[in-house]
């Protein structure tokens, strides 16, 4: 890949999550394009802190594989560049290391040669500390104040790669990139930037492209879309001949899981879109322009961290007596009081916390249900969290024996106030994390922070 | 008096970030979206107190393109974040619920 201005740049989405499956026809057809490169977003926070902070990843290893597979072969004997960003779910080591083994398998398999770039984003705890001493870090909107001691307790930190790195990647004579944790952005915005297109049309391109063709009708996050950039407009279309996207379709689609859907904010800069134009181009395919572009006077870089915080035990039932789901307050009460009176000081002091959620009342939406019709029966789940896997089925044991046998005023059903659908009754749902560190740092140099390791497969 | 629920052809709502939900309200008729925009129940102070948070915490954004409107407010689950303990909804996907009876004149 020479860094020279061609008229355009065509780019093939496999999916909108690698792992989720795709049409193998519309794979097809995306490499019949003679695409510029190819590949797919395989991470997101969305499922929550465990698989950053456990580095498993959401996706199976075999379903890496089944998706990966006819991808990199196709790619890779067409000599199309391949990129995955935020490879093994959540980016970190072990995610990435996941994604790694998986692509090194394949290679074996069908004596696949190239060259690998891999780009890492995993950010040293020392780094953050001296960062949120010195004042350069910001909360993103909603999330709490940083401190030092949750970035030291963080089981990982990663920041979002933009563009920079993956240019570095391509520089370096790169094939296949597999990067950790990446804004959806620069998956397929870093091409057609370092050729020389406009950034502001590239990242708006890339940013509809990061969900495969969830933009299209019928919308398939697990299907192909085809991204073509030009000097001043881009555009998409699904690959498979069924779907179709339209104005509306991708208009539309800048909405989705954006906190603002008219400016989108890259570490390159701002993205205002109030000013494009969405418009038919022909029966499968949308052109859009207009959307404009702020370069960033100081380079940001978001950070996402997770924290354990404790082992999980839990237990489901159901209750169906009348009385049972007209006390059930007054029944969560007395469990509370039990387990504390159950506990030995030791125990206490370790600390725990138990949570009841009624499914069928308010288990959903708690205390913002506004429905007050009273239901026939309810799911019970009972949710112990201890520092300990022991401590923790210790006090759900509590609790749930408690809950069973709980006398009430008025209870009739005295055998007992809880239906459990399973034995045994109580499970362990393993480690639990939360989201310690969801920040902006101010960063000179991006490439220095996520730096790209080369090697020929 | 038909509810928003009604109104919309599309009411949902998703994780923006594990710190913030936001709420996509689409319509198929553009005097359905004008209509929802100018009643006097859908404001940002009713909205807030549905989710019983501040006024000054719900961006409500009209999307006159695609007769959409977007609302995002703080996530309302969860000690610190989407997953974390006490959450009821880690994708979000669910908390759509306290809008879709709200009657529009």
């Amino acid at each position: 890949m020479a860094n020279q201005m061609t008229d355009e740049i065509r780019i093939v989405s496999v999916n909108g999550m690698l792992g989720y499956g795709y049409e193998i026809e519309s794979l097809k057809a995306g490499i019949a394009v003679k695409p510029h490169l190819m590949g797919c977003d395989a991470g997101s926070t969305d499922p929550g802190p465990y698989y950053l902070g456990s580095g498993n990843s959401l996706v199976r290893a075999d379903q890496i594989y089944r998706d990966l597979k006819p991808a990199l072969v196709g790619a890779v004997r067409n000599k199309i560049p391949f990129v995955i960003g935020s490879a093994g779910f959540a980016g970190a080591k072990p995610n990435v290391d996941l994604t790694l083994d998986v692509v090194r398998c394949i290679c074996k398999e069908e004596n696949l040669h190239f060259k690998l770039g891999v780009i890492r984003s995993d950010v040293n705890k020392h780094t953050v500390i001296r960062a949120l001493e010195k004042g350069e870090i910001e909360p993103m909107p909603g999330a709490p104040a940083l401190t030092r001691d949750l970035i030291e307790k963080s089981s990982h930190i990663v920041g979002q790669i933009g563009t920079d790195p993956y240019i570095a990647a391509f520089e370096m004579g790169a094939q296949v990139v597999i990067a950790g944790r990446s804004c959806d952005t620069a998956i397929y915005a870093a091409l057609p930037i370092w050729r020389g297109f406009d950034p502001g049309l590239a990242l708006h391109m890339s940013k509809i492209m990061e969900c495969g063709a969830q933009c299209a009708i019928p919308l398939a996050p697990n299907d192909c879309l085809l991204g073509t950039i030009r000097e001043d407009h881009f555009l998409v279309r699904p690959l498979a001949e069924h779907r179709v996207c339209t104005p509306e379709s991708v208009a539309a689609h800048t909405m989705y899981e954006q906190g603002n859907p008219f400016l989108l904010y890259e570490p390159e800069g701002i993205v205002d879109i109030r000013g494009a134009d969405f418009d038919q181009a022909d029966r499968q395919s949308v052109r859009v322009s207009g959307s404009s572009f702020t370069p960033t006077p100081s380079l940001k870089i978001k950070l996402e961290g997770a924290r354990r915080i404790g082992a999980r035990a839990f237990t489901i039932a159901g209750a169906r007596d009348r009385h049972v789901i007209e006390n059930l307050d007054v029944i969560e009460r007395a469990v509370n009081e039990a387990v504390r009176r159950n506990l030995n000081e030791e125990a206490l002091k370790e600390g725990y916390e138990l949570n009841f959620r009624y499914y069928g009342k308010n288990g959903v939406l708690g205390e913002l249900e506004p429905s007050t019709v009273a239901p026939a029966e309810v799911g019970i789940l009972i949710e112990a969290i201890a520092p300990t896997d022991s401590l923790a089925s210790y006090v759900l044991s509590l609790a749930r024996s408690s809950y069973l046998h709980c006398p009430f005023k008025g209870r009739k059903a005295t055998a007992g106030n809880l239906a459990f659908p399973f034995s045994p009754s109580d499970f362990a749902g393993g480690d639990v994390y939360d989201f310690s560190i969801y920040h902006l740092m101010n960063v000179k140099d991006q490439n220095a922070l996520f730096p790209v390791e080369v090697e020929t497969i | 008096m038909p509810t928003l629920g009604d109104l919309a052809s599309v009411i949902r709502s998703k994780n923006a970030g594990p710190f913030q939900v936001t709420i996509d309200i689409m319509f198929a008729a553009a005097e359905d979206y004008q209509r929802t925009l100018k009643s006097v129940r859908f404001t940002p102070a009713e909205i807030a107190r549905r989710y019983r948070i501040d006024e000054a915490q719900v961006a409500l954004i009209p999307f006159e393109r695609v007769h959409a409107i977007k609302i995002t407010i703080p996530r309302r689950w969860g000690s610190r974040g989407s997953g974390s303990m006490g959450d009821r909804d880690v994708y979000g996907a669910q908390q759509h619920g306290p809008l879709v009876d709200l009657e529009i004149d």
